[in-house]
């Protein structure tokens, strides 16, 4: 059939142009080894010269094919199966820019982007080093073209074309029959509701930048192997390794932001799979730059700083292949689904993993090594620890979440813990207290060896500081987290001081070390920032306190509370609510953008009357073929804490009609009704009665039925209305929100009997669920993520100025 | 003894108390009868909604937002009921698998965390083909 309308040549251009970049990267790969490799002076230009154009070709071509990518989705050229999948008409041009990275080519195309800018930067800055370090990246340039190749060899699918042609993804559609197919496609998929936000916009080029940018610090520890010069690379590389460390831990924590602004996963962190899969590499990476620092000052620790830069690479790899071979989608809520290319990211790893490590160990006795030790009173001893620490703590990270992959390999079928979150933190939380004591005092000592006298007048005046200040958090700080025995809280005040030892210590070293010199403070500034975190974290979740406690709920006493469930409350609209120190009243709801997204208002109004506020939570209607909804948080930023809270339930989220109906009963006074949960009497009938609901005179007909409700816990009263206006009859039925129970008389039937009917329904009165929870110092946090990331921009460009 | 082999030493002991205790907290994935002979003790299932129930998930916000009961079948067609003492999750009618973490008790799967289920839904974080092909489908003018 010929198809018309299709707009079918920027898919042949694109197609045609990630083939160019397979081919350029592999020829630039090629002459840029031959460049490293031969000896001949006037040879090794020329191929480095070919090198250039090839990878330069790759380059263009790879920022070509994403302007394709990005042309299409802007022009809504459904034909496309990606354009049709990631995104729709009603998106605005920012969200069909990251449309372009939902889907998995998209993704893998960020990051190839970014190996080229980093490239052509380091064709400029590299001198010596561009040959063996360039060969590298254009290798890892090459393998990850093939990933958005979308060819098969045989039978074997080569990565997936961001081309593909919708009726090629599904050639059997009905609508494929009409040749003008292409104007009946109303319109895409769209792009994830959860990520139609403005993070999805900025995380994802943050963290494949930080991604990206890792290969360099490792290229240039696989060119020094290869090329025998061990230590020649180790100062020069800094700025990059400073640079991708801080990139890949901006990426990180901005999308711990986001799970906390947006994701409602309940915090900003929750030892998630993909989550930890790519802090491990950054705590080796970390580990590597203290490494190589005691190298460049004392000779030390070369190897170690090799075998960091390897295995951090390797497992920078590693976490593409956990979160996109499908290999974690059991335990991960993020973890992409095998698309039929796993072989092919498995084949990925390996041509990471073998080479280098084969490399590593024919040379490691060739690395340069001082035989003498480090002194117990030197700077470069601790540091070690202290890289050796975080190391290990990354080893058992990614140990815990590589269980799904150990149990492929050993067909076991072991899991974590019931407690996902405590398996990591019992021991994080040493690692927390080595590091954060290591921080603070290493410093303070001298490169090679110190003087004691001199160390401890130093550190004198700062730990003195930071025990009074710990002392203080710890004694009015209230922090007092007994859920897991004694142990752990003392675990976590010990975690608390060490924090604020760092603080402290690395804060007071700008002026004791470096006399108040900020240029080069930038390591300083770093570890400030670090402590700043370690504080956060600590108090913010060993104080975080869930205020929407409902203990209202009859399900809720009795010794098993703390582990049935409380953590919702329901308000029903317009019923102020005792939750803690606040009122809660559900005051309105409004819905916008088409019903897209509905706003539920609730008032929080201190029970002293010093503060009234309104939280605006909301639930966005999902998009991509899902029914339902996803919710949004909203908090109230206070300069020490956050009320943090998110909508669960709705009646207005429900779906299909309330079907309960009422049911009528003739009742006498004194005579009982049962319900659902309980018995209802009719005590008195009252005339005329003075009622809020309607004002009645001596000349009107009412009556007013007083009923009491006993529930196996309590007892209510009810009391619908009846009466005449203008000789009609006219009711005003009565509702037990709580009970769902609404009671209306129908008619008199004779001086001792009414006719009352009963409803019994959940769905009588506007309610929402919700979650209510405070985080106190959230905002040290994020502030210590902002102060250590300062640092580390800080020591790079004094690095670089070094440099010139 | 060199100071490498004492930090050597005190790493190895370390790191053996921390993988021993992390051993012996490990759950494993268990079927629903293999979680019954195993009652009280936490398990890792992977189910699916039962479908043959007219009403596979009873969640009444209005009046206890802090249980979701659920009823599962596992690959092997053993059926359970479940008690979640959470929210239920928004896109729980949709998902084509749950991951269960928790305890058999009198014959009821109990979820007493919030992470202890994990569902896969076609539409989240990955594309389903059989959906996309639906929407293909329906959505024509």
């Amino acid at each position: 059939m010929n198809f018309v309308g299709e707009h079918l040549l920027p898919g042949q251009i694109g197609h045609f142009l990630v083939i160019l970049s397979l081919v350029a990267s592999l020829v630039a790969m090629i002459a840029y080894f031959k460049a490293a490799t031969v000896q001949n002076l006037q040879e090794a230009l020329s191929w480095k010269k070919l090198g250039r154009i090839a990878f330069a070709v790759d380059a263009f071509s790879i920022t070509a094919v994403f302007a394709i990518i990005f042309y299409l989705i802007y022009n809504h050229y459904f034909e496309y199966y990606y354009v049709y999948n990631h995104s729709d008409r009603s998106l605005s041009v920012k969200f069909l820019l990251s449309s372009i990275w939902e889907g998995q080519e998209g993704s893998f195309l960020l990051w190839a982007f970014w190996h080229g800018v980093i490239g052509l930067m380091l064709m400029k800055t590299a001198k010596k080093w561009e040959a063996p370090v360039m060969t590298t990246i254009s290798f890892a340039q090459a393998l990850i073209s093939t990933m958005i190749l979308g060819i098969y060899i045989f039978d074997l699918k080569m990565g997936n074309s961001p081309f593909i042609l919708t009726r090629q993804q599904f050639p059997d559609a009905p609508i494929f029959q009409r040749p003008d197919y292409v104007h009946h496609i109303a319109d895409g998929n769209g792009l994830n509701q959860l990520l139609q936000n403005y993070w999805m916009v900025i995380h994802p080029p943050i963290l494949f930048l930080g991604f990206a940018a890792t290969i360099v610090p490792f290229a240039y520890a696989i060119a020094g192997l290869w090329k025998k010069d061990f230590g020649g690379w180790t100062k020069v590389s800094m700025p990059w390794l400073l640079f991708s460390t801080a990139v890949l831990g901006l990426g990180i924590m901005l999308g711990a932001i986001w799970a906390y602004e947006s994701l409602s996963f309940g915090g900003y962190w929750a030892w998630d799979p993909v989550e930890n899969a790519s802090l491990v590499p950054w705590m080796i990476f970390v580990a590597a730059i203290h490494t190589q620092l005691v190298y460049n000052s004392t000779g030390h620790s070369l190897r170690a700083t090799y075998v960091f830069y390897i295995l951090a690479y390797i497992f920078i790899i590693y976490s593409t292949y956990l979160t996109r071979s499908g290999a974690l989608q059991d335990t991960s809520v993020h973890a992409f689904v095998d698309t039929g290319t796993s072989w092919q990211i498995k084949a990925f790893l390996w041509c990471f993993v073998i080479p280098p490590v084969f490399l590593l160990i024919r040379r490691y006795k060739q690395i340069p090594a001082i035989q003498k030790e480090e002194n117990l009173l030197s700077r470069e001893f601790w540091m070690f620890i202290g890289s050796l620490v975080l190391f290990l703590a990354g080893i058992y990270i990614i140990g815990a979440t590589s269980l799904p992959v150990i149990n492929t390999i050993f067909g076991t079928s072991l899991d974590v813990g019931e407690n996902v979150e405590f398996s990591y933190n019992r021991v994080q939380i040493f690692v927390a207290i080595l590091i954060g004591l290591l921080t603070a005092v290493t410093q303070y000592f001298k490169y090679k060896d110190t003087a004691k006298k001199t160390f401890y007048r130093k550190i004198a005046l700062p730990t003195i500081i930071s025990v009074v200040i710990a002392v203080c958090i710890s004694v009015f700080g209230a922090v007092n987290f007994v859920k897991y025995g004694a142990g752990f809280l003392a675990a976590i005040h010990l975690a608390i001081f060490a924090s604020v030892y760092t603080v402290v210590a690395n804060f007071s070293y700008i002026w004791i070390g470096f006399k108040g010199n900020l240029k080069v403070a930038g390591a300083s500034i770093s570890h400030v920032g670090f402590g700043l975190m370690l504080v956060g974290i600590l108090i913010s979740s060993s104080k975080q306190e869930i205020l929407s406690m409902n203990w209202v709920n009859p399900l809720n006493f009795g010794e098993e509370a703390q582990q049935k469930g409380w953590e919702n409350l329901t308000l029903y609209q317009g019923v102020p609510f005792d939750m803690g120190e606040y009122w809660a009243t559900y005051t309105e709801d409004s819905t916008v953008d088409n019903g897209r997204i509905m706003y539920f208002f609730v008032e929080l109004a201190k029970k002293d009357g010093s503060e009234t506020f309104v939280l605006k939570p909301d639930v966005i209607k999902n998009t991509k073929g899902a029914t339902g909804y996803s919710n949004n948080p909203d908090s109230k930023h206070y300069w020490n804490r956050d009320i943090f809270s998110y909508v669960n339930a709705s009646d207005k989220l429900m779906s299909g009609e309330d079907t309960a109906t009422f049911r009528k009963h003739s009742a006498k006074v004194g005579d009982t009704l049962f319900f659902m949960e309980g018995y209802i009497k009719l005590d008195s009938v009252v005339v005329n009665p003075t009622t809020s609901k309607k004002q009645f005179g001596a000349n009107d007909t009412a009556i007013q039925a007083n009923f009491s409700v006993y529930t196996q816990e309590r007892k209510l009263s009810i009391k619908p209305i009846y009466y005449l206006e203008n000789g009609q009859p006219k009711k005003i039925n009565d509702t037990l929100f709580s009970q769902g129970l609404a009671i209306g008389i129908d008619k008199v039937i004779d001086d001792q009997t009414l006719e009352v009917s009963v409803k019994e329904s959940s769905r009588m009165v506007p309610f929402i669920a919700l979650k209510i929870i405070k985080f106190p110092f959230i905002n040290v946090l994020w502030i210590g993520t902002f102060v250590m990331l300062l640092g580390f921009a800080m020591s790079m460009l004094y690095r670089i100025r070094l440099k010139k | 003894m060199k100071k490498l082999h004492i930090v050597a030493l005190i790493g190895i002991a370390a790191s053996l108390m921390v993988i021993l205790t992390f051993v012996g907290d490990l759950s494993t994935y268990e079927t629903l009868a293999s979680a019954r002979q195993k009652e009280g003790k936490t398990v890792t299932v992977v189910t699916q909604l039962d479908h043959s129930m007219e009403d596979p998930i009873i969640y009444d916000p209005a009046r206890n937002a802090n249980l979701t009961t659920f009823y599962v079948v596992d690959t092997l067609g053993n059926k359970a009921k479940v008690h979640y003492y959470f929210e239920k999750p928004f896109d729980m009618e949709k998902s084509d698998r749950i991951v269960l973490k928790g305890k058999m008790q009198n014959g009821v799967f109990e979820i007493t965390r919030k992470d202890g289920i994990l569902m896969k839904c076609p539409s989240k974080y990955k594309d389903n083909p059989n959906a996309t092909y639906e929407t293909l489908t329906q959505n024509v003018n």
